[in-house]
């Protein structure tokens, strides 16, 4: 350690000078005040004794100096001093001096004060490292989090919120904010809107934010169905987050033309739909689990539909509202929301009453959770901007007149299932996506009844019990292990009418010796027709499903190839 | 605010029991509760009597606990919710994964 000794008495100064440097310390020696503080500036010494009284600056000027100079370092200075009485002793400690030692000295207690001196400097300067690398790391994070939440902003609260038809209230908690609302135009008109709220808070929720989000607007521009966008976002959640994180939502399909919703809600609190002028009111409650909780085999899609008329509203939130706390730690709860809503507010004025009457509660007190609430109002298309851009985009970008033939060899059929492959090449024409589940559902059946009944050669009579169910599944099992020989040729063809209809054609080709369809087809058509359930309702080739989904159905050669086409735009089929 | 495991004379049952509010400040315990039981357990009960108030992040502790004990094959009841914890659950149709009596 650098000691400073400041003293005017030179004998003093000596001794002093020896006996510290004998306890190993480097030494500076000052004559007066004004000295002092040079060296002070000069050699940065780490503690200092200094004489109270002395010629030019004294001693207590001196330590106020010194003290002023240093600022947050720490610069313990002790004065050294032949008064006695409390007042001067007081008055030491009152100018800045951290200890004092009285003459004579007691080289005993010298050394002691030293090392506590030492000790608390070292003390010190940790904690001064400590608060600096806190308040550098404190000031990167902010820094990122900014960055970070103008790129989140711009993924997860954006889409045509600013619609006509659309209000809407997000309060960050954090930095970060839990829930995410997003709003985008489907291609063939209506719209998605998507209020979710994330377990927690912050960096983890904004993050499983994100490529939901991705989903959500890239799948509703290319013309998905939202029951397959929301399974993608559920699978895509539960593979990414962690067990015992999720999202709960309320997801909307909103149709202008048909004048309803469908709706999909899983863990979020009751929706408002308010209609015939604001004068009756229906409470929409959530029916399905949060979005990445359960696996896709789990997952269940189904929607509820309710009829909108023009100026109807849609009311929903995140649990954010209903639990918001005001300084007293009450919560606002659902009764109080329900009162707004049946004090006859105006329609059009409701959702600033709702959000005045959530801001009056809660005043200063501390949000303990996210809120958000949208307000969602049916209105005639033609009152929102044109999305015609988009529609444009997707219609160039989709392919409209190709084919292809994909046959598959007895190593590929053993090993391969070549459905998504299929799927992913029908989907990328965009009017054949809203058929997605339709499609999914043809193929899927023909192609199974090619390789189990053509190329494996199953009987489906042994499905018809419960006993025999196994069985088949068994005997599948052991034929595909055994097979040795076949092929299934696939061919696909799409050709459109200047992207206002289209025919889509898929045929199912394989080595097997056929069935007398001749007999079966046109038996299962008179069930069909007679809405019968006969013998082959459970089984036998899963005819008269795909014969309702497709435009026709035919089998070709021995019954080993089958052409199937479909059409779109599609009648809408009675309910 | 305090988590008790208690398990049954049989040996086969564990009772986790959450008083006061369970969300984010019980985790640590609640993971603890059954984290730390060496026993062979086929079945778990989650005693909510003396909860008051259950947030988001507590569904998913029980959905930690539901991963713990075999995730689909998880034997977990819920029992002795007052209203307002029944709603919350109710609300995030938890009844599909857990009993709730």
């Amino acid at each position: 350690m650098k000691i400073l000794i400041a003293d005017d008495n030179a004998s003093d100064r000596l001794l002093l000078s020896k006996i510290i440097s004998k306890q190993g310390h480097e030494i500076i020696a000052a004559e007066n005040g004004k000295e002092a503080i040079d060296s002070y500036v000069k050699y940065s010494p780490d503690i200092i004794l200094m004489d109270v009284l002395m010629p030019e600056v004294d001693g207590m000027e001196a330590a106020k100096e010194i003290k002023r100079i240093a600022g947050e370092d720490l610069v313990p200075i002790i004065f050294l001093t032949s008064l006695v009485d409390a007042q001067s002793l007081a008055n030491c400690l009152a100018s800045g001096g951290d200890d004092f030692l009285t003459k004579p000295y007691n080289f005993i207690i010298l050394k002691a004060k030293i090392d506590a001196f030492v000790r608390m400097k070292k003390m010190h300067a940790t904690l001064q490292k400590q608060r600096d690398t806190i308040s550098a790391n404190n000031q990167h994070m902010m820094h990122e989090q900014h960055v970070a939440k103008a790129v989140f902003d711009n993924v997860a609260h954006s889409g045509c919120l600013d619609s006509v038809n659309i209000k809407y209230m997000l309060s960050p908690l954090a930095v970060f904010n839990g829930d995410v609302l997003l709003a985008a135009r489907k291609p063939s008109g209506g719209m998605h809107v998507f209020l979710g709220d994330f377990t927690g808070h912050g960096l983890p929720a904004a993050i499983g934010a994100m490529p939901m989000a991705e989903i959500f607007y890239g799948m509703t521009a290319k013309g998905f169905a939202l029951r397959d966008i929301l399974r993608e976002i559920n699978s895509k959640l539960k593979s990414i987050l962690p067990v015992g994180f999720f999202c709960c939502a309320a997801v909307v399909d909103l149709s202008f033309t048909k004048r309803s919703i469908s709706m999909w809600m899983g863990g979020v609190p009751d929706c408002y739909l308010l209609s015939n002028q604001g004068t009756e009111l229906k409470s929409i409650r959530s029916h399905h689990l949060p979005l990445g909780v359960l696996s896709s085999a789990q997952f269940d899609d189904e929607m509820t539909e309710h009829s909108m008329e023009v100026d109807d509203r849609l009311y929903m939130w995140s649990d954010g509202i209903v639990e918001a706390r005001d300084s007293e730690g009450n919560m606002y709860g659902e009764e109080r929301l329900l009162e707004v809503f049946n004090q006859k507010t105006p329609p059009d004025s409701l959702f600033e009453a709702v959000k005045d009457s959530v801001n009056a509660f809660v005043g200063e007190s501390e949000r303990d959770d996210d809120t958000t609430i949208i307000e969602l109002s049916m209105v005639d298309e033609s009152e929102l901007e044109q999305s015609a851009l988009v529609e444009e985009k997707v219609r160039v970008t989709g392919p409209s007149d190709w084919q292809l033939e994909y046959e598959l060899g007895v190593d590929s059929l053993k090993h391969f299932n070549p459905l998504p492959l299929m799927m992913h090449i029908m989907m990328e024409v965009p009017a054949l996506r809203s058929m997605g589940g339709q499609l999914f559902t043809i193929v899927a059946e023909l192609f199974s009844n090619s390789f189990e009944h053509g190329i494996l050669k199953l009987d489906s009579a042994l499905k018809s019990t419960p006993a025999g169910f196994a069985e088949f599944y068994a005997l599948r099992e052991q034929r595909v292990q055994e097979l040795e020989s076949g092929f299934i040729k696939i061919k696909m063809k799409h050709a459109s009418e200047s992207g206002r209809s289209g025919v889509f054609s898929l045929s199912i080709e394989d080595s097997g010796e056929g069935f007398d369809y001749r007999n079966k087809v046109n038996k299962n058509q008179q069930n069909m027709n007679a809405e019968s359930t006969g013998a082959n309702k459970f089984s036998g080739r899963g005819i008269p499903l795909i014969y309702s989904l497709c435009h026709s159905l035919e089998y070709q050669g021995c019954g080993n190839e089958v052409v199937a086409e479909i059409h779109w735009p599609q009648k809408i089929l009675a309910e | 605010m305090g988590v008790q495991a208690n398990i049954d004379n049989s040996g086969k049952e564990l009772t986790i029991k959450v008083d006061g509010r369970f969300d984010f400040s019980a985790h640590q315990e609640f993971r603890d509760a059954y984290e730390s039981i060496s026993e062979d357990l086929n079945s778990y009960v989650v005693d909510l009597g003396n909860t008051s108030y259950l947030d988001s992040s507590a569904l998913g502790m029980l959905l930690l606990l539901r991963d713990h004990a075999g995730g689909d094959n998880a034997t977990i009841k819920i029992v002795k919710c007052n209203d307002d914890v029944r709603k919350i659950l109710t609300i995030s149709n938890f009844e599909q994964l857990f009993t709730i009596l």
